[in-house]
């Protein structure tokens, strides 16, 4: 799939969005910078799987609206423990075993796990996780797991 | 009638983001130390900032600027990509500093309110008596 | 309704300013900052709405990439104590 006409199109949705005018000059000068953008960033070599990830669009969107859930149990679990009068915390370092096979995945995974309060990934060494949570269920807990499976599943089968 | 709703959806959503910003920032003064305050932080950036910028968007939603909701769309969207990073930045940058997780056990071995030492496996690396990291060369 | 917003995140910036102020670590300074860099990102946009004038989202936007390469780079100053582009490699990032 030839990813630059993708990205042209996203950089002037973009353009139009941000600027709301359509005079024809502004409209050229729009062409004109994501036209230079693609260019710059096809020259690059940085335009591939990984940069510009549209083959994950669909499958995102299931995703993001249930991490946007999981995040918000978590928020209150994390609130719980600060608002309780005596903060009881118990922070632990764990390791475990990511299962996603490209760079990608572990991206989307570690940020998942960072972005859910509660759960911090502090390094990635091929596909050992190490992750700091504030209290030890909320790592031991099935949780991580479904995210896991969720985000192997948002990574599909390709390659 | 529709204006009353919209109204009551959008206090409610301020006030949540309100609530959960306030105890994440409650969090981030009350909690042992970096580690455990990141996660308070976490909450501050995910939905603190995330209900507010909601309650936003529906106001402008219904106030007929659609552009605005898109923009706020847009700054939250900015702001969830680079909150993870930015945390684990610190993290790392904290690990490899020498600052040592404070742990329950450390903390109950007297290692001090703050409780940097004891407890993780190298305790040894934590060079820095109070655990203050100079900022640039000392030379 | 927005003021009230904006009072609420004015307490937040007050709360995470006293950690910048006490933290014992300079990590904990740093997140401090970075925390009160979300926290103007979003007392922007409520300010936006209060004054009537939403054209203020654009500088909350701008302002939400230079918080995050801000914090960045004070990362990288402290770990490297400068910021020359040949540093990381000369350390080593294990």
């Amino acid at each position: 799939m030839n990813r630059a006409p993708w990205l042209w199109a996203i950089l002037f949705a973009l353009w139009l969005v941000l600027s709301w005018h359509f005079t024809p000059l502004f409209l050229f000068f729009g062409v004109v910078t994501c036209s230079i953008a693609v260019l710059v960033v096809t020259r690059m070599g940085i335009l591939d799987r990984e940069s510009l990830p549209l083959h994950l669009a669909w499958r995102a969107a299931t995703y993001v609206p249930w991490l946007v859930w999981e995040i918000f149990k978590s928020n209150v679990r994390v609130a719980r423990i600060i608002l309780s009068p005596r903060i009881r915390v118990d922070p632990s370092i764990v390791h475990f075993r990511a299962s996603q096979r490209t760079d990608l995945g572990r991206f989307i995974y570690a940020n998942s796990i960072t972005l859910t309060p509660g759960t911090v990934t502090t390094g990635i060494v091929g596909d050992d996780f190490e992750v700091h949570a504030i209290v030890q269920e909320e790592i031991d807990g099935s949780e991580e797991n479904i995210m896991n499976r969720r985000v192997a599943q948002l990574e599909g089968e390709a390659e | 009638m529709m204006g009353d709703i919209v109204n009551a959806v959008v206090w409610v959503l301020l006030i949540a983001g309100g609530f959960f910003m306030v105890t994440g920032s409650v969090g981030m003064v009350r909690l042992p130390d970096v580690f455990t305050r990141m996660h308070a932080a976490g909450m501050v950036d995910t939905m603190g900032a995330g209900l507010t910028l909601a309650g936003l968007c529906v106001y402008s939603l219904h106030d007929g600027t659609g552009l605005v909701a898109v923009r706020l769309v847009l700054v939250l969207a900015f702001l969830w990509f680079t909150s993870p990073i930015a945390t684990h930045a610190v993290a790392k940058a904290a690990l490899s500093g020498g600052t040592t997780p404070y742990t329950v056990r450390g903390a109950q071995a007297g290692a001090g309110k703050d409780a940097r030492g004891g407890g993780a496996p190298d305790a040894a690396r934590q060079a820095p008596a109070d655990g203050e990291r100079g900022v640039g060369d000392p030379s | 309704m927005f003021a009230v917003s904006a009072a609420a995140v004015l307490v937040c910036m007050v709360l995470a300013m006293l950690r910048a102020v006490l933290g014992p670590t300079a990590y904990d300074r740093v997140l401090a900052l970075n925390n009160i860099g979300t926290k103007t990102v979003v007392l922007i946009a409520v300010l936006g709405f209060v004054n009537g004038r939403p054209d203020f989202l654009d500088l909350a936007l701008a302002y939400a990439l230079i918080n995050f390469i801000g914090t960045i780079a004070v990362l990288k100053y402290i770990e490297y104590g400068d910021l020359g582009v040949s540093a990381p490699r000369e350390t080593g990032t294990e």
